[in-house]
C-alpha cells in the first residue's frame, strides 16, 4: 500500500488543505478508501486517522467498501422526481438486487442515488460511470444495465 | 506578445473562420448534449464528411440553452445564415449533409432557426422565436457561439476586454462600476456585490483570497454548469477583475464533482490563461499577480453556503460557522475573502466591457440586469434562458417555456430549489426579481425553476424537499438538525395516510421556528416549501389530512386503490361467461405465454373482440393509475371498443387503437400497461377480420357483445356487504 500510494500522495507534500484532495485521489486509485490507505494517509499529512474519518464520512463521495466495475447512479434531484426518477431506481434495485449504497455480489455494479447531475432539462437521468444518460425509461435503464453487464 | 497584439490576431483568425470557404458545423456538446446523444452525432459527422470527401471545420461549442431540441447542431456554408438544427440523431446528420452541404437544400422541416442578417425562406429566424424573444443574453452571451477551449474565440468576441479596461482603472474604481451597474448575487442571496467586494477592499491584511461558488447544488439548477462548459473564460475573466479590485493573490474555484466536464475546461481554460499572461505574475504587465485552483467538492449540498465552502477548502468537514465575522473580514484561512458565484463572475466581465449604464438598463429598479434561470419539469421548452429581471412569471413560463405539456393544466413553479417555495396560477403575473419573489414567500434562488402540473402533489412536493435538506443538514445547529426532522415526520404521516387534525398548525410553527433559529441558510430556507405550500395549497394539506385522500393520486397510501382483484378474477371470468384457462388474476393472464392462449379460446368460444373489451375493461379499473398512458389510454381505448361492439365503429376506429395501444405499449412505467396493450396489438393484427366485420354488420355478428360488462375492483359481493369507505372505489360499468 506504502508503495502503490506514494506517488499519489507525494505532488501534496505540505500543501494546506490538502486532505480532501488526497482523498479524491486516493478513491481514484484504489476505487475505495480501506483502512490501510487512511493509516498511510494519516502518517503522510500528520493527522490522525480520527480526524481523517471525521472528514472522509461528512462527504457523500467517499466509500469504505470495494465498489462495483460499473457505478450506476441514479439522479432523485427534484426534476428527476417530478419526471419519475423514483421509478427508475426502483427498476435498477430490482434488477440488481442492491440499495443505493449497495455493491452486487460478483462486484460488478455499485449502486448509488445523486441529488442532481445539472441535465434536469433532459430528465430523469442515470449515469453509469462517467456516461449520462437522459430521458430514461425503465426499459431503458433494463436495457444500459444488461449492456454493461455483458461486457 | 502585448494584449493588442493577441486581440488582433484572435479578431483575424476569428473572421476568417466567419468567411471560411469550407463548409461549418457546430455541434453543442455541454452535458445536456451529450447525455442526448452529441457525441454519437459528432462521430456520424465525421464519418459521413470524410465518406464523401468533403472538408468542413467542425467545431464543438457549448450549450444555447435549447435543452429540450438537444442534440443541436448548427451548419454554416460559406455566403448562407447560421442554421440550427435540432433533435439531430446520426441518421439525420447524415442526411443533412447530403440534402444541406451536398445538393444545397437547406431542409426547412428539420430546422429550428436561422442564425444571422439574411433569412432562409421557410426557417424562422431563431432568436425571433418566442422561447428566445423575451431573452436577453449577457452572461450567457457566448455560450452556444464559441468553443469554450479556444481562449482566441472568447478573445475574438470581446473576451478580456473588460480586464484590460480594469487594470487602466483604480481597484476603487473598479469597485464604484460594479456598484453603479446595481449587480447582486447572483447564487441566491442577491447581496450588492460592489459593496461586498468593499467590505473585503477596505478589511486590512496583505494575503486576501477570492473563491468563485461553483457548487451548484441545488436539484434542478444548471445554469451555473452550463456555463462553466459553454463560456469558461467569461467566468474567470470576472474572477481577474474581481481579484484585481479586492486585491487578492489568491483565487479558488469551488466546483462540485458531480460536473467532471465543467472541472475539463477550467483545466484547458487555466492552461491556456497562464499561456497568454492572463494568470499568474505580472498579468498583461500591469504588475498585478493573481493565481486560480481548482477545488473538487465531495458531495454535500451544505458546502454551497459560504463559510462551510471555505471549511471545506481547508479539508475539514464543510460545517457552517455563524457569522460575524463575515468571510470579508476573516474567512479562508482567517483572511479576509470574498466569495461569488459563478454567474456573477461572468456579468462582471460583461459590466466592465460594456458598462455600468449599459448593464443597468436592463431589469428594476432594485433589481437590476438578467438572471439566468434553469427551466425544468413538465414543461414543453425545458433549457437555459436568460432574461430581464422584473420579466412576469408567465411570460417564462407560456412564452419562453411554450406552456405545460401534455395539455395539462399549470399547478405551481418551484423557484430556489429546495430553498424555495412554490408560486400557484394567481401569481403568473408577478414580475420575477429579489423584492416580489421573497414577498410571495420563494426566492430567486441561484436559478432552478421547476414547473409542475396537475399531476403533482404540492405536499408530496414538500415531503420531499424537506427530504433533501434533513439528508443534507450537517447536524451542527439543534434547529435544522432536529426541527427539518420532526417536520419531515409530520409530512411524512400525512402523505401516508396517517395527518391528524392540527398538523397544519403544528406544522407552521416549527417551519417558523427553524427558519428563525438555524445557523445558516440551509435550515433558514428550508421550511420555504412547507411554508409556500401550506400558503397556496392549504386545502391539499386537508384532503390529504381529514379527507385521506392525495388529489393529483401520487401519495400511495391515499390512492383509491384498493385491489382484491387476486381473489375476484377467476369468479368474475366465470360471471362474464368466459372460461379463458384457469387463472387466478389478470396478470397472470396477461403475461406474454397466456395471451396467444386467451385469444385462441377465445376464438373458439365467443367473440374475440368481446374478450378484448372484457379484458381491458379490468385492465381499465385495475391499472394503479400512476402513469398516465395506461390510465387514460386504457380508458380511450376502451371508449373504442364499445363504439365497436355497439355498431357505432369504424375503419378509423382501428387505426386509432394501433396508434394508442402502441403508445401504451411503448410508453407504460410497468408491465401491466404494457401487456394490456399488446393483448390488444395481438388480435387487431391475428383477428382483425373480426373487428371489421363488427364494423360492416354495425354490431357483433355473434350477438355476444350486446351484454354490458360490469367490473369492480373490489368484489360486488363483498362491497354489498360492507361500508363503501372499504369498498368500491372504481366501478366502471358500461
Amino acid at each position: 500500500m506504502h508503495e502503490r500510494l506514494l506517488p499519489v500522495l507525494a505532488p501534496y507534500r505540505g500543501q494546506r488543505g490538502a486532505l480532501i484532495p488526497v482523498l479524491q485521489k486516493v478513491q481514484e486509485e484504489i476505487g475505495y478508501l480501506p483502512e490501510e490507505a487512511i493509516s498511510e494517509i494519516a502518517k503522510f499529512l500528520g493527522l490522525s486517522q480520527n480526524e481523517i474519518y471525521g472528514v472522509a464520512t461528512f462527504y457523500a463521495q467517499f466509500r469504505f467498501e470495494r465498489q462495483g466495475e460499473h457505478t450506476v447512479k441514479v439522479c432523485q434531484g427534484s426534476a428527476c422526481y417530478v419526471q419519475g426518477g423514483r421509478r427508475i431506481l426502483d427498476t435498477v434495485e430490482q434488477e440488481l438486487g442492491i440499495q443505493p449504497g449497495g455493491t452486487t455480489e460478483d462486484y460488478k455494479f455499485s449502486l448509488e442515488r445523486v441529488a442532481c447531475f445539472g441535465s434536469c432539462a433532459l430528465a430523469p437521468v442515470m449515469v453509469v460511470d462517467k456516461t449520462v444518460y437522459g430521458r430514461m425509461t425503465t426499459a431503458k435503464a433494463r436495457q444500459q444495465l444488461a449492456e454493461h453487464q455483458r461486457e | 506578445m502585448p494584449f493588442d497584439e493577441i486581440r488582433k490576431q484572435a479578431i483575424s483568425q476569428w473572421e476568417a473562420l466567419q468567411h471560411s470557404e469550407q463548409p461549418r458545423i457546430l455541434v453543442g456538446t455541454a452535458t445536456c448534449g451529450r447525455a442526448a446523444g452529441a457525441l454519437a452525432v459528432l462521430e456520424a459527422i465525421d464519418k459521413e464528411l470524410s465518406r464523401l470527401g468533403i472538408e468542413a471545420t467542425i467545431t464543438q461549442v457549448g450549450c444555447i440553452g435549447l435543452c429540450y431540441a438537444e442534440p443541436l447542431v448548427d451548419i454554416i456554408k460559406p455566403n448562407r445564415p447560421r442554421i440550427c438544427y435540432g433533435g439531430v440523431t446520426p441518421e439525420i446528420i447524415s442526411q443533412l449533409i447530403q440534402d444541406y452541404i451536398v445538393d444545397d437544400n437547406p431542409r426547412p422541416d428539420l430546422a429550428l432557426g436561422t442564425i444571422g442578417e439574411e433569412s432562409i425562406d421557410g426557417i424562422p429566424r431563431l432568436f425571433e422565436l418566442p422561447v428566445f424573444k423575451p431573452q436577453v443574453r449577457i452572461s450567457l452571451r457566448n455560450c452556444g457561439h464559441i468553443d469554450p477551449t479556444d481562449i482566441k474565440q472568447y478573445i475574438a468576441n470581446g473576451g478580456y476586454s473588460g480586464l484590460v479596461k480594469a487594470l487602466a482603472m483604480t481597484p476603487e474604481e473598479v469597485i464604484e462600476e460594479v456598484k453603479k451597474s446595481g449587480l447582486r448575487g447572483r447564487g441566491g442571496a442577491g447581496f450588492p456585490t460592489g459593496q461586498k467586494w468593499e467590505f473585503c477592499r477596505r478589511s486590512p491584511g496583505k494575503e486576501k483570497y477570492l473563491i468563485c461558488n461553483a457548487d451548484e447544488g441545488d436539484p434542478g439548477a444548471f445554469m451555473d454548469r452550463a456555463l462553466l462548459e459553454s463560456d469558461t473564460h467569461a467566468v474567470l475573466e470576472g474572477m481577474l477583475i474581481g481579484a484585481y479590485a479586492i486585491g487578492a493573490t489568491q483565487g479558488y474555484i469551488y466546483c462540485r464533482a458531480e460536473y467532471p466536464l465543467a472541472i475539463e475546461r477550467l483545466t484547458i481554460a487555466l492552461a491556456q490563461m497562464a499561456e497568454y499572461g492572463l494568470l499568474g505574475d505580472n498579468i498583461l504587465g500591469s504588475g498585478f499577480n493573481f493565481q486560480i485552483a481548482i477545488k473538487e467538492g465531495a458531495g454535500a449540498f451544505v458546502c454551497g453556503e459560504e463559510t462551510a465552502l471555505m471549511a471545506s477548502i481547508e479539508g475539514k468537514r464543510g460545517m457552517p460557522r455563524s457569522r460575524p465575522p463575515f468571510p470579508a473580514v476573516s474567512g479562508l484561512w482567517a483572511k479576509p475573502t470574498n466569495i461569488n458565484n459563478v454567474e456573477t463572475w461572468a456579468n462582471v466581465s460583461a459590466i466592465l466591457h460594456k458598462g455600468a449604464e449599459w448593464y443597468a438598463s436592463f431589469g428594476t429598479e432594485t433589481s437590476k440586469g438578467t438572471k439566468t434561470f434553469a427551466l425544468a419539469g413538465k414543461i414543453a421548452n425545458t433549457g437555459l434562458i436568460e432574461v430581464p429581471m422584473g420579466i412576469p412569471l408567465g411570460d417564462i413560463i407560456y412564452e419562453i417555456g411554450g406552456g405545460i405539456v401534455g395539455n395539462k393544466h399549470y399547478k405551481a413553479t418551484l423557484t430556489g430549489g429546495p430553498s424555495g417555495g412554490c408560486l400557484p396560477a394567481n401569481l403568473l403575473n408577478l414580475p420575477v426579481d429579489y423584492e416580489n419573489l421573497a414577498q410571495a414567500g420563494s426566492i430567486v434562488g441561484s436559478g432552478g425553476m421547476l414547473v409542475v402540473d396537475e399531476d403533482t402533489c404540492m405536499v408530496d412536493m414538500a415531503r420531499f424537499f424537506l427530504a433533501f435538506c434533513q439528508d443534507e443538514s450537517c447536524g451542527k445547529c439543534v434547529p435544522c438538525r432536529v426541527g427539518t426532522r420532526q417536520i419531515l415526520n409530520i409530512l411524512e404521516r400525512i402523505t401516508e395516510g396517517e395527518g391528524q387534525p392540527g398538523d397544519i398548525e403544528r406544522l407552521e410553527q416549527l417551519a417558523q421556528l427553524v427558519r428563525s433559529t438555524s445557523l445558516c441558510g440551509l435550515g433558514q430556507t428550508a421550511p420555504n416549501s412547507v411554508l409556500t405550500t401550506i400558503r397556496y395549497f392549504r386545502e391539499e394539506y386537508e384532503e390529504h389530512i381529514l379527507g385521506h385522500r392525495c388529489p393529483a393520486g401520487v401519495c400511495k397510501s391515499l390512492v383509491a386503490y384498493h385491489s382484491l382483484v387476486d381473489r375476484c378474477m377467476p369468479c368474475l371470468i366465470t360471471v362474464a361467461g368466459y372460461e379463458v384457462g384457469g387463472y387466478s388474476t389478470l396478470k397472470e393472464a396477461l403475461s406474454e405465454v397466456d395471451r396467444a392462449i386467451i385469444i385462441e379460446e377465445a376464438k373458439s368460444s365467443g367473440c374475440v373482440v368481446d374478450v378484448v373489451r372484457f379484458l381491458m375493461t379490468c385492465a381499465q379499473s385495475e391499472s394503479c393509475g400512476e402513469c398516465v398512458p395506461c390510465r387514460l389510454g386504457t380508458t380511450q381505448i376502451l371508449g373504442l371498443l364499445e363504439d365497436i361492439a355497439s355498431g357505432r365503429g369504424s375503419l378509423a376506429h382501428l387505426d386509432l387503437l394501433v396508434e394508442i395501444g402502441n403508445t401504451v405499449k411503448m410508453t407504460s412505467q410497468c408491465p401491466f400497461g404494457q401487456n394490456v396493450s399488446e393483448l390488444l396489438l395481438d388480435t387487431l393484427e391475428s383477428s382483425r377480420d373480426e373487428y371489421e366485420a363488427h364494423i360492416r354488420e354495425n354490431g357483433c355478428p355473434r350477438g355476444v357483445c350486446k351484454v354490458p360488462i360490469s367490473y369492480h375492483t373490489v368484489c360486488p359481493i363483498r362491497s354489498a356487504v360492507k361500508a363503501p369507505e372499504e369498498g368500491v372505489l372504481v366501478t366502471v360499468s358500461a
